[in-house]
């Protein structure tokens, strides 16, 4: 967990600040955490080309594994997948698609990748977000309480509950619920085929079948944010603020509310957003798990192909979200703490 | 230190070497000290012994599928305390030997990944300068990635097998041990005998060998208990997703064929609670070592436990 913890304090503690008039501070922070996330992204651009070409073996052949092919047939889908040319043509061409939006064939489906991306991105931001709603809310509810009696029955039950849960597989826990709840909602999908079309149904079925897919992310995720609530409101609590407040006669509870937690909340905040990683991960695990159509359970389809331009996409996508989700965490400590931002 | 002062004969190797040992003996005397970290350790002791012994303790001839008289999908029995799986091999056995594959990859995933991020820290704490920048953007780059994704990507595009998960595993998440032990080298090289030794003519290999290193090393240790447990998972969950080593399953490749074969949704629970819990117990287990250690060894952290 102390992983977790430091790496949430490493990343900001990388925030130098510099110095000299706020105003040009401000626009110099924000161009080199741009201009970082910017080459980050160009990185994720070439590794995901690399990693995709340089692999042993061609791919074509692979494709075609298992069927009857004539040379002539092979020939001409490399034309068509555009392998047959040099490897520096292949790096402009992809870099051109990327740019019009267009990421290629898959070799399963037999569409353009960039329709099958949006098609299940959907699914994923509306599982992923409510599941991290969810785990939010549960993590700060238990971990404040948990800090607040330290040492305590309580204390020591919900921090242990949260390290069991912590320290399982989350595909694992998805079957765990599928055994237990399979009969009382559904297994798989998002929704039934003979549902009627009309909104309320839809969302109604929808949601019918997010509760198990949800109920599991957010028992995987909520653990990390209870122990690094607990542990940045433990460090806040030997605080001589709070003394003063206790000496001005405040309840305790108003104490905790009023004083502690706003402080101990700003490493919580930004690691929500920094170990957005970690999110997606438990995301292709669960969707995998109970077929749950987003992009987890693309990655999932396209890698009993394997079906490359899908897997690279993928992977492009994920870790262009993470990155952008990096840089919103970096902005969002600037702005929820003071004492960066007279740095 | 009084040794040395009393001894003068005695040469400074084995000086170092009996401060290195009393330092050892009181990390394991407050080890021992606390009760999860000790509870942690026997059990895993314990599991590693039975995963080695598995030949001797387990006749192998019984994992064969085409050999097995055992009736498939078997609740519990007296034949297989844990059921039998979907070809009428004892799910004990199965998890018996599948200890042996989890275990194997999570340490060599986990030495590889904490050697990458050894080297990298260690090189860019102490070149700075260019090197450490492009090094340390590297860091960030790869710490900023998701680790499973990355993984997966690796693994589809290498052919499959132990060595690629291996692999798979290492490559993506060294990034977390170079940060830590970027700092732990900063803070070590500000010290002032690094200083005097460098002044006495000390090159790059004798300071990293002879001070920094050794005095890296135990927080390093500590670390890699933690990147154990999480490489345990990351192994279950790539396996999981098929791209394991199908002829020698994990825990992670039995929960992928038992979760294929549909045993989720017939309530098959013995087939897979059983791998599960080994993986929860052996990364729990890790888990209450590295932070036993940490605390331990970190002394910022004591008392907040």
């Amino acid at each position: 967990m102390s992983e977790v913890l430091t790496g949430a304090e490493r990343k900001l503690d990388a925030d130098d600040g510099g110095g000299g008039a706020r105003g040009a501070g401000l626009v110099r922070f924000l161009l080199g955490k741009l201009g970082g996330a910017l080459l980050s992204l160009a990185m994720v651009v070439v590794l995901g080309f690399l990693l995709f070409r340089m692999i042993p073996g061609d791919p074509v052949v692979t494709m075609t594994k298992g069927r009857p092919v004539s040379a002539e047939q092979l020939a001409e889908l490399r034309e068509r997948l555009g392998v047959d040319k040099p490897m520096w043509q292949q790096f402009i061409d992809y870099i051109l698609g990327l740019f019009r939006g267009d990421l290629g064939t898959s070799y399963i489906f037999q569409r353009p990748v960039a329709d099958l991306i949006l098609e299940r991105l959907w699914p994923t931001l509306l599982l992923v977000g409510v599941a991290t709603a969810l785990a939010i809310m549960l993590g700060l509810w238990f971990g404040i309480r948990a800090a607040w009696r330290r040492g305590s029955g309580f204390d020591k039950l919900s921090t242990g509950t949260a390290l069991t849960l912590w320290s399982m597989p989350q595909f694992w826990m998805g079957l765990l619920l599928l055994i237990a709840f399979s009969g009382a909602f559904p297994s798989g999908g998002m929704r039934y085929p003979d549902t009627p079309p009309d909104f309320l149904s839809q969302s109604l079925d929808v949601a019918y079948h997010l509760v198990l897919p949800c109920l599991t992310l957010t028992a995987a995720l909520y653990a990390q944010y209870l122990l690094v609530m607990r542990s940045s409101l433990l460090e806040e609590m030997n605080s001589e603020y709070l003394t003063t407040a206790r000496a001005k006669g405040l309840r305790d509870d108003l104490v905790r509310r009023r004083h502690a937690v706003p402080n101990a909340l700003l490493p919580t905040v930004t690691l929500v957003f920094l170990q957005f990683g970690m999110v997606l991960n438990g995301a292709v695990a669960v969707e995998t798990v109970f077929s749950w159509p987003g992009l987890g359970l693309l990655t999932y389809e396209a890698l009993s192909g394997p079906d490359l331009p899908v897997l690279q996409s993928t992977f492009l996508v994920l870790a262009a979200a993470v990155i952008f989700m990096n840089v919103l965490a970096e902005l969002l400590y600037r702005i929820l703490d003071p004492r960066v931002r007279a740095t | 230190m009084t040794a040395g002062e009393t001894k003068p004969a005695e040469s400074a190797r084995s000086i170092a070497w009996a401060r290195r040992r009393q330092a050892a003996g009181r990390v394991w005397r407050e080890f021992a000290t606390d009760r999860g970290g000790l509870i942690g350790l026997i059990v895993l002791a314990i599991i590693v012994l039975l995963a080695v012994l598995a030949p001797v303790l387990t006749n192998e001839a019984d994992l064969n599928v085409t050999t097995t008289e055992l009736p498939p999908r078997d609740p519990p029995s007296a034949d297989a305390w844990l059921g039998t799986d979907r070809n009428g091999v004892s799910v004990l056995l199965l998890i018996w030997w599948g200890a042996r594959v989890s275990l194997l990859i999570g340490f060599s995933a986990a030495l590889l990944s904490v050697f990458i991020g050894t080297a990298v820290g260690i090189l860019a704490a102490h070149f700075g300068g260019w090197p450490s920048t492009i090094l340390m953007r590297l860091t960030d780059f790869f710490l900023v990635l998701p680790t499973l994704v990355l993984a997966i990507a690796l693994a589809a595009v290498l052919p499959r097998g132990l060595g690629t998960i291996v692999l798979a595993i290492g490559v993506a998440s060294w990034p977390t041990t170079a940060r830590l032990v970027r700092a732990q080298t900063l803070t070590i090289e500000a010290r002032p005998y690094i200083e005097r030794s460098r002044a006495l003519g000390a090159g790059h290999a004798h300071l990293i060998g002879k001070h920094v290193l050794p005095a890296v090393l135990p927080l390093v240790f500590a670390n890699t208990t933690l990147v154990v447990a999480n490489s345990i998972i990351a192994e279950s969950t790539l396996s999981f997703l098929g791209v394991g080593d199908p002829s020698r399953p994990s825990w992670g490749g039995i929960l992928q064929a038992a979760f294929s074969s549909g045993a989720a949704t017939q309530g098959a629970w013995w087939y897979l609670l059983p791998p599960g819990i080994g993986i929860v117990i052996v990364v729990l287990c890790f888990t209450l070592c590295g932070r036993a250690l940490e605390t331990v060894l970190n002394p910022r952290l004591r008392g907040q436990g």
